[in-house]
C-alpha cells in the first residue's frame, strides 16, 4: 500500500478489462432492466416488439395497488426480522463457543459448522423436506417423543415461514460464524486480563469488552444479512414454490413469478427495481443508527 | 447470479449428446408422463429405425417457465407436451405448427369434441390432445345411502337436497362437500354449467357481473352459508383421504388422477363404498357441463424436423399406445375407440369420466386465461371468508379481470382496420 502510485493513464489500462467486463456484464444489463421497467414487456411482446408500449410509472404504481406486492412484502420482511437477528446471534454464540479457550479440535468445529454454506442449497432442500415431513419427519417423530402435536411444517400457512427461517439459519449461520470468531480473535487479550484483575464476571467481560470491540464487524454482519436475507428467492423456490397460500412468497420470488411464470418482465423488472429501493434503505438506515451509537 | 444460474443448466445440458447415424428428435414432456413415456420408444424406434428419440423429463412445476425460456433462447425441442390452456400462450408466440394438414377429418371424429376443441384457435388445430382430464363427483356411495340417496343427484336442486340430507346425518364434525375454498374450478364449472361467458365482447371484459355467473356464485357461496362445506384451502386438508375414509366429507369434485390415489390410499373397507358420477346440471341436462382439461403433443413451428416429428406424435395417438399409456399412467386416453377396450369399458369409476368428456367445455382460449383463473380463485375465497360481499367479490374481480385484459384491447384495436 505504501508504494506510489502508477501514473493514472497505466492504471486505466491495467483497470480496463475488469471494467468492461462490469460494465457489458453488470452495468449494461442493470440499465436494460431499467428501461424494461419503464415498458410492458410480456408474452405478446415477446413474440413480436411491435407490441411494446412504454408506460412510465406505470408499473411501479400498479405496483404499489397489487396486495400480492404487499403479501411479498409483508414475508420478506418476517423474514428478514425475525430471521435476520436469530441468525446473527446464532452465528455469534457459535463463535464464541467455537472459540473459547477450553474447546478442544477448534479446527475440526470450524469446519464442521462452515459445511452447510457450501453445500448446494437443493441438496439440502431436499433432506430438509424430508425432516419436514408431517408423517414420516424427523421433526414430528421428536415432537411426539416429547407427547407434542405433531405439524405440517410446509403444508401450514402459519408454519412454513418459520420451517423456511430455520433452515436458512441453519445453511448460512457458518458464514457469519467466521467473520465473528476473526472478529474475536482481533480483541486484545490484555483488556481481558485487565478484567479478570479488577473482579468482571464472565457476563460482564462479554458486555463490555467483546461486544464494543465486535461493533465494526457487528455492522459488517447485520448488514450483510440483511441484504441477503431480503433477497430470499432458492428456499422458498425449492421448498415450497410461495405456498401454501402465498404465506412464504418473498419479493424476489414474486419477481421470478411475474417474469418467468407469467413472462411480464416489464412488471417483473419494476418489483427488482422496488426491492433494490428498500435495500438500499435498510443498508442507509442502519449504517446511519450504527454510526450514532458508536 | 443464482438466478442466471437456474436458467443456463437446462440449456447446456440440452447441448450434448446424439447420433450421426439416425435423426434425433427431441422431446420434451412433464412429470410423471415424461418417465413413463420413456419406456414406450423402443417400439417407436423399432418401427422407425431411422429415428432415435431423446425424452427430456421436465417437472411440471417448472414445465411453463422452461418451455417459454427455450421459446426466448430459440432452444425449442421439436415435440413437446403442453397443458391444453397453455396452447393460446403459444400460439401468440407463434412457438407451435399448425397441425392442420397432417390430421385427418377421420382421425379427428374420434376425438371428443369438447377436448380437441381447446386446441384450436381462429379455426386451426395447434396441438393435438395426448391424455385428457376433467371434473367430476367422487363420493361415497353409503353415506348418500345413509341419507336416503341411491343414486348420485342429477340436479342442482337435487344437489342441495342430498347436501342438506347428509348434513343432518348424526355423527359431529362432519360435512357434504368438499369444495378448497383456493381453488377456481368449482365455480367455473358452476358458471359454465349456467351458460356463463366468464369474458365479453370477443374476451375484451369480464363479464363475472352477468346473471349466469351471478347464479353460479350464489349457488357455490350458499354451499358454504349453509354449512355444508368447510370454509377450507387446499393446504389445510391434512389427509384429503383419511378425511374421505373417516366421512369428514361425502362428496369431492376432482379429477382422474385420484381414481388411482383413492384406490391405492383408502383402506380396503372403504373401497366398495366410494363411486364417481358426472356432473349435476342446473336443470334437466344431465349431465352438466365440466371443464375440458388434459395435455397436448405439439410441434415447435422452430423445428427442422416437423415431419418426423409428427411421425411421433401419431404414434403416441394410437389407440394402443394410448391404451398402454393408461395402464402405465392412469391417465385417461383422448380417443374415443381407445376407450372401447374391456380395461376403460369395465372399470364403472373410470366410465363416468367417458360420460363426462362427452360434455366438457374449454375456458377461454387466450394466453391471460391462467392469470384470470387464479384471480377468480383468490377473490372467490374472499368471498367465501365473508371478508367481501357477493356484489364486491364479483365487482372486484371484474376490475381485476378488466385491468389484466387491457393489453388485449390494445392489441384487438390496433388490429382493426
Amino acid at each position: 500500500m505504501k508504494t506510489p502510485l502508477l501514473p493514472a493513464n497505466t492504471a486505466f489500462w491495467f483497470l480496463a478489462p475488469a471494467l468492461i467486463l462490469i460494465v457489458v456484464f453488470f452495468f449494461l444489463p442493470v440499465a436494460a432492466s431499467l428501461l424494461l421497467s419503464f415498458t410492458d414487456f410480456d408474452i405478446y411482446a415477446l413474440g413480436d416488439h411491435e407490441r411494446l408500449r412504454f408506460v412510465a410509472l406505470d408499473n411501479y404504481l400498479r405496483l404499489l395497488g397489487d396486495p400480492l406486492f404487499w403479501t411479498a412484502l409483508k414475508n420478506t420482511l418476517y423474514f428478514v426480522l425475525v430471521g435476520g437477528p436469530l441468525s446473527v446471534a446464532v452465528s455469534l454464540g457459535a463463535a464464541l463457543l467455537v472459540n473459547h479457550r477450553l474447546v478442544r479440535f477448534k479446527g475440526l468445529f470450524r469446519s464442521l459448522l462452515f459445511l452447510p454454506v457450501v453445500t448446494t442449497l437443493v441438496a439440502i432442500a431436499v433432506v430438509w423436506r424430508y425432516l419436514y415431513h408431517p408423517r414420516y419427519g424427523f421433526l414430528n417423530y421428536l415432537l411426539g417423543l416429547l407427547g407434542l402435536d405433531t405439524v405440517d411444517w410446509l403444508g401450514d400457512p402459519d408454519w412454513a415461514m418459520p420451517a423456511i427461517i430455520l433452515m436458512a439459519i441453519w445453511k448460512n449461520f457458518g458464514f457469519n460464524m467466521i467473520i465473528f470468531i476473526a472478529g474475536l480473535q482481533s480483541i486484545p487479550v490484555r483488556l481481558y486480563e485487565a478484567a479478570v484483575i479488577d473482579g468482571a464476571s464472565t457476563w460482564r467481560q462479554f458486555r463490555h469488552i467483546t461486544l464494543p470491540m465486535l461493533a465494526p464487524t457487528f455492522v459488517f454482519v447485520t448488514v450483510i444479512t440483511m441484504i441477503g436475507y431480503f433477497q430470499l428467492f432458492a428456499e422458498p423456490y425449492v421448498m415450497t414454490q410461495g405456498g401454501p397460500a402465498n404465506s412464504t412468497l418473498s419479493v424476489a420470488l414474486l419477481m421470478f413469478q411475474e417474469g418467468f411464470r407469467w413472462w411480464n418482465l416489464g412488471y417483473a423488472a419494476a418489483v427488482a427495481f422496488t426491492l433494490f429501493l428498500i435495500i438500499l434503505t435498510g443498508t442507509v438506515l442502519q449504517l446511519r443508527l450504527r454510526r450514532r451509537e458508536i | 447470479m443464482r438466478l442466471i444460474g437456474f436458467l443456463l443448466m437446462p440449456a447446456l445440458l440440452g447441448a450434448c449428446g446424439g447420433d450421426r447415424e439416425k435423426t434425433v428428435l427431441e422431446f420434451w414432456a412433464m412429470g410423471q408422463e415424461g418417465e413413463v413415456v420413456q419406456s414406450l420408444m423402443p417400439e417407436f424406434e423399432r418401427l422407425h429405425p431411422e429415428l432415435q428419440v431423446k425424452v427430456q423429463q421436465i417437472p411440471w412445476s417448472a414445465a411453463h417457465e422452461k418451455l417459454l425460456t427455450a421459446y426466448a433462447g430459440d432452444a425449442m425441442p421439436d415435440v413437446f407436451q403442453l397443458g391444453n390452456t397453455w396452447i393460446p400462450e403459444f400460439v401468440v408466440l407463434k412457438a407451435v405448427d399448425s397441425l392442420d394438414n397432417r390430421l385427418t377429418a377421420q382421425q379427428r371424429e374420434d376425438y371428443f369434441e369438447g377436448i380437441i376443441e381447446t386446441n384450436e384457435i381462429d379455426g386451426r388445430l395447434h396441438g393435438l390432445p395426448w391424455y385428457v382430464d376433467t371434473r367430476l363427483l367422487f363420493y361415497r356411495t353409503d353415506i348418500l345411502v345413509k341419507a336416503g340417496f341411491s343414486a348420485p343427484p342429477k340436479t342442482w336442486n337435487e344437489w342441495l337436497a342430498a347436501m342438506a340430507a347428509i348434513a343432518a346425518l348424526p355423527g359431529g364434525d362432519r360435512y357434504a362437500l368438499l369444495l378448497p375454498m383456493n381453488e377456481w374450478q368449482v365455480p367455473v364449472i358452476l358458471a359454465l354449467q349456467m351458460g356463463s361467458e366468464l369474458l365479453r365482447d370477443e374476451a375484451r371484459f369480464g363479464n363475472f357481473r352477468s346473471d349466469a355467473f351471478r347464479q353460479a356464485f350464489r349457488f357455490y357461496l350458499d354451499i358454504f352459508r349453509r354449512g355444508y362445506a368447510p370454509a377450507v384451502s387446499e393446504a389445510q386438508i391434512a389427509n384429503l383421504y383419511q378425511e374421505f375414509a373417516s366421512g369428514y366429507f361425502a362428496m369431492y369434485v376432482t379429477g382422474p388422477w385420484n381414481i388411482v390415489e383413492f384406490e391405492h390410499r383408502l383402506p380396503k373397507s372403504m373401497q366398495g363404498r366410494w363411486a364417481t358420477a358426472p356432473m349435476p346440471a342446473p336443470d334437466e341436462s344431465y349431465p352438466g357441463v365440466s371443464l375440458a382439461g388434459g395435455a397436448s403433443l405439439a410441434i415447435a413451428r422452430s423445428s427442422s424436423r416437423k415431419d418426423q416429428a409428427w411421425k411421433l406424435i401419431e404414434f403416441l395417438s394410437e389407440p394402443e399406445q394410448q391404451l398402454a399409456f393408461y395402464r402405465l399412467t392412469g391417465d385417461l386416453p383422448a380417443r374415443r375407440s381407445a376407450w372401447l377396450h374391456p380395461d376403460l369399458a369395465t372399470a364403472a369409476r373410470t366410465q363416468a369420466f367417458k360420460t363426462q368428456l362427452e360434455r366438457v367445455v374449454s375456458t377461454p382460449k387466450i394466453p391471460e386465461w391462467e392469470r384470470i383463473a387464479s384471480k377468480i380463485a383468490h377473490h372467490t375465497e374472499k368471498a367465501v371468508r365473508g371478508e367481501l360481499t357477493e356484489e364486491q367479490a364479483l365487482a372486484a374481480l371484474d376490475k381485476d379481470v378488466d385491468r389484466i385484459l387491457e393489453k388485449r384491447r390494445w392489441l384487438l384495436r390496433k388490429r382493426a382496420p
